[in-house]
């Protein structure tokens, strides 16, 4: 036990001389929860049409406004040429070519009914699918006001014999941030639990002092506690600061308990520095260990269903996500901030990261305790 | 009993390519200084890392003070101080914070065990706020020594504590290592600087994974008696290769800025080889007989070892 606190006041001591670890740690989820939930934003602005109007009607125009209008679209191109705009998607000018034939507004009258094409530059596939949508709701709505006039609003209801109301649960009014700012709280857990400790294992082997512990009568586990715990304090501190920066900035507060959040974080973070763990006993040095690292974090934000759901993925990535810690995480600090759950609606999560605790930390000491 | 027992000791790295060690075997008194001699890649850390437990040995065994190096690992790990080659102190401790944390690791204290390094203490003690990585290469030697001292070793190993360190501060140090002897402490110590030979009781000279003598210097000069010349001349390049030439000669090499000539037994004769030498047309000749040193007798038992 003395050994034990010895080794604490050394890694501690250790940890607040290194300024540059410790501003990191501070800052990182700072930074990170200020820029990445803007970067990572899916709403789609100002997306570029230009308009191919060969009608020149009331109708056309007033379709033409409806679009400049809903915010977002800025419209690049009013002409009469397809070509001309076709060649300003080429130039990366136009994102989407909406052509309204000629006419356009006779045929709706008469014939009630008419076409309409939308092109899409889908270099860039999110902003081509969501323009699409968005130019195919307000194409919709156009439609649903010009009937209404027609019908003096009466017979609307007639006409669609099924509507569909939708209801956003738990999140009603599709908070973005109260969806993403908890995944990345995750993430940045992640990172000081396993990957600072990872390096700073590595760093002792490369510095030599390992072989001067090694042989010491130090025991393995001393010397394991003596690293997984300052870690471990460091991981619930930066989620600490991750969840009080994130009601400052965005004013998210978790509608479930603090309580599971953190009995869970102690959980996951005991998983995550097994995987630390088990980085530095393979890694010579740190560069390995960096590079390991960044390979790692790709996959746990990539396959945590952090940015794209996991269930929208191949079977087979769903399986390897299934071995993902980060996903485990990041479901259930949602779950909380969103809905509210509880310990009783968590079990699953809790009694996986568990097993993860156990198999990670296990296969590290089993790779420790190798002598050449 | 001997401190140290080395029994046909064999390791190799990379799946056998590397022989480190080739069956060594050696006997280390209690309370003796030691030294193991040669240069780099002899395998001199290899055998510390045996004896220190670090990597186990393919096969043979060795024992410390009676204690298996695979089997009672952890008693050696209580009676051996040891000091690799690599300065592989805490940088960001300060020297008393070092200490500390050895002693306790160790299970100890500085004050219980400080009579033992009181001599290297004070020396740097001044500084004992300083952060180790702050230190002069001198300095790091001292707190390196004193904390593989700590807990009072009944062995200590130091692997190479002298190299890249200034000449006054190498005395210093192996006048230290004198006092720790005078306590009873076995010491064993490497180095690549055939000179430091002197200092020791024994030594053991190593090439190429092998011990190739083991004695004290003394017996090691008389057991290797060379027919020895330092000769010089003023074209000394040419000077070697006809050295080489000449009948008789067992081996002729650079040393220092002379060449240093054995001759072979029956043509042990200078003057025949000044003659020979004075034919050839060397200028401002010059031999005269010198008493071998130990890196003579090392360089004669490389080149019969190579034979």
């Amino acid at each position: 036990m003395r050994n034990i606190k010895f080794l604490l006041q050394k890694e501690f001591r250790q940890i607040f001389r290194n300024t540059a670890i410790l501003r990191l740690i501070l800052a990182m989820p700072i930074i990170q929860l200020i820029l990445i939930p803007l970067a990572a934003d899916y709403e789609v602005k100002n997306i570029n049409i230009a308009v191919v109007d060969n009608d020149h009607s009331g109708y056309s125009r007033r379709l033409t406004e409806k679009m400049k209008a809903s915010g977002y679209f800025k419209l690049t191109d009013y002409s009469e040429s397809y070509r001309k705009a076709e060649a300003a998607i080429g130039r990366s000018e136009t994102d989407i070519i909406l052509t309204i034939p000629r006419g356009f507004e006779r045929d709706l009258i008469r014939e009630q009914n008419t076409e309409l094409q939308l092109a899409a530059d889908a270099v860039n596939g999110i902003k081509a699918g969501l323009g699409a949508v968005y130019a195919q709701q307000i194409i919709v709505s156009f439609n649903q006001e010009i009937r209404a006039e027609w019908t003096n609003g009466l017979s609307l209801k007639q006409k669609v014999p099924v509507t569909i109301s939708s209801a956003l649960w738990y999140n009603a009014e599709v908070n973005y941030y109260l969806f993403m700012v908890p995944g990345i709280l995750v993430i940045l857990v992640t990172m000081v639990g396993s990957f600072l400790a990872a390096l700073n294992i590595v760093s002792e082997k490369e510095i030599g002092t390992m072989e001067q512990i090694n042989v010491s009568p130090l025991k393995k586990h001393e010397f394991i506690l003596g690293k997984l715990i300052p870690f471990w304090v460091l991981g619930m501190t930066s989620i600490t600061i991750g969840m009080f920066v994130a009601y400052l900035i965005y004013g998210i507060l978790p509608i479930g308990s603090f309580l599971v959040i953190y009995t869970y974080a102690a959980l996951y973070l005991l998983a995550v520095l097994g995987i630390g763990l088990l980085v530095s006993t393979f890694a010579d040095n740190q560069q390995q260990a960096t590079l390991f690292a960044f390979f790692m974090m790709m996959i746990f934000i990539l396959m945590s269903g952090l940015y794209t759901p996991v269930d929208s993925m191949p079977e087979w990535a769903q399986w390897v996500a299934r071995f993902n810690p980060p996903a485990y995480f990041i479901r259930l600090i949602r779950a909380v901030y969103i809905k509210g759950s509880g310990f009783e609606d968590l079990g699953p999560e809790f009694l996986i990261t568990a097993a993860f605790a156990v198999v990670f930390n296990a296969l590290a000491i089993f790779n420790y305790n190798k002598r050449g | 009993m001997s401190a140290i027992h080395i029994e046909n000791l064999v390791k190799s790295y990379e799946k056998g390519k590397v022989k480190a060690l080739k069956s060594i075997s050696l006997d280390i008194e209690e309370g003796e200084l030691f030294g193991l001699i040669g240069p780099d890649g002899s395998g001199k850390t290899t055998l510390f890392r045996i004896l220190t437990t670090l990597i186990l040995p393919d096969s043979g065994n060795a024992t410390l003070m009676g204690l298996d190096v695979v089997e009672d690992f952890w008693e050696i790990r209580k009676i051996v101080g040891y000091m690799p080659g690599r300065f592989s102190l805490y940088q960001d401790l300060s020297i008393e914070e070092n200490l500390n944390f050895f002693a306790t690791v160790f299970n100890t204290t500085v004050a219980e065990n400080y009579h033992l390094i009181e001599d290297i203490y004070v020396q740097i003690e001044p500084f004992k706020k300083r952060r180790a990585g702050k230190l002069s290469g001198g300095m790091k030697q001292k707190l390196a020594l004193c904390c593989a001292l700590i807990h009072e070793p009944k062995v200590l190993l130091l692997d190479e504590p002298t190299t890249g360190v200034d000449p006054v501060s190498r005395k210093e140090f192996w006048d230290m290592l004198g006092r720790l002897k005078e306590k009873g402490i076995t010491v064993v110590v490497s180095t690549p600087y055939m000179d430091e030979a002197s200092r020791c009781d024994r030594i053991a000279l190593m090439q190429d994974g092998q011990i190739m003598e083991m004695d004290s210097l003394k017996n090691i000069l008389q057991k290797h008696p060379q027919h020895l010349y330092a000769v010089r001349s003023k074209d000394m390049h040419r000077l070697l290769f006809d050295l080489r030439n000449f009948e008789g000669m067992k081996s002729a090499f650079a040393f220092g800025d002379e060449h240093h000539a054995v001759l072979g037994k029956g043509s042990d004769d200078p003057n025949q080889l000044f003659d020979f030498l004075q034919l050839k047309g060397h200028e401002q000749l010059a031999i005269r007989p010198i008493s071998p040193e130990i890196e003579d007798v090392f360089i004669q038992l490389m080149q019969a070892q190579e034979s």
